[in-house]
């Protein structure tokens, strides 16, 4: 329930802001959101899996800011904005 | 006690969630990201999630919002962000009513599984470092593995994607892009 809630928040997030930095936050958010229903699944279920799946999550997830974050700042670097309406290089 | 601890949590959660997501300014939205990130720790430990639950504060308040702001203060953004165009507002009110009918979905699958859900018998070891330790080398030692592949994959793709810059930052004003 809360997790659906802390989705939806972030899912908002990613549809309104322009900001990219906010939008790798909210996706984090997200992200958080999914680890909770998997714990709590997994607390309920009496079922360790959720938590060894959360372990993986947290592994991709730091994977994927890192990776983002470079790919912000080579292209803050480039187009020297973060704005992803700016941004729109697959135009042709 | 746990349930008001519960309420107190997830209060804190979706409200530093919500200013998080409305704000403009990425360095506040991050510090109310570090409170989510730690109400949902305090969670976690409620839900007998321990590992789990150091895990997230030194993964996710330590490592990756360390890494957010170093990048918030590096790219040194300065907003003028002006007014949306109608459209846009259009677009985005239309992105909200989809996504609070996607929310309204999962609540509902939440309610009618949540009769089967019940605080049942706990075993003693669950959720302690120990038992984790356990499956994630014996049962899940493969995906482990591969995770620590990842890892480095990502590692290796970051510097490279944050050096090239330096390489041909001569060159690329030469051919912009073709």
């Amino acid at each position: 329930m809360l997790g659906a809630v802390l989705f939806s928040i972030g899912a908002v997030g990613v549809f309104t802001q322009r900001n990219a930095l906010i939008i790798y936050m909210c996706i984090e958010l997200m992200l958080n959101a999914v680890n909770l229903t998997f714990i709590a699944f997994s607390r309920f279920l009496n079922n360790m899996d959720g938590h060894v799946f959360v372990f993986m999550i947290m592994t991709v997830a730091a994977a994927e800011a890192a990776v983002g974050l470079a790919i912000i700042i080579s292209l803050f670097r480039n187009r020297a904005t973060v704005n992803v309406d700016d941004i729109n290089l697959s135009k042709g | 006690m746990q349930l008001l601890m519960f309420f107190v949590f997830g209060f804190c959660a979706v409200v530093s969630a919500l200013i998080m997501v409305t704000n403009k300014k990425p360095v506040s939205a991050a510090m109310c990201l570090i409170v989510t990130m730690i109400s949902l720790a305090g969670l976690y430990v409620l839900l007998d999630a321990h590992l789990i639950a150091a895990l997230q504060i030194l993964v996710y308040a330590g490592a990756i919002m360390v890494l957010f702001l170093f990048v918030i203060m590096l790219l040194n953004v300065q907003e003028k962000e002006g007014r949306l165009a109608g459209q846009a507002i259009l677009l985005q009110l239309i992105a909200v009513v989809v996504v609070a009918l996607l929310f309204l979905s999962m609540v509902n699958v939440d309610i009618s599984g949540g009769s089967v859900l019940a605080f049942g018998y706990v075993a003693n070891q669950f959720g302690t470092t120990k038992a984790v330790g356990k499956m994630l080398f014996t049962e899940y030692l493969l995906p482990f593995e591969i995770a620590s592949v990842l890892l480095l994959a990502a590692i290796v793709g970051a510097v490279i994607l944050a050096k090239r810059r330096i390489d041909d930052s001569g060159s690329s004003e030469a051919h912009p892009e073709s």
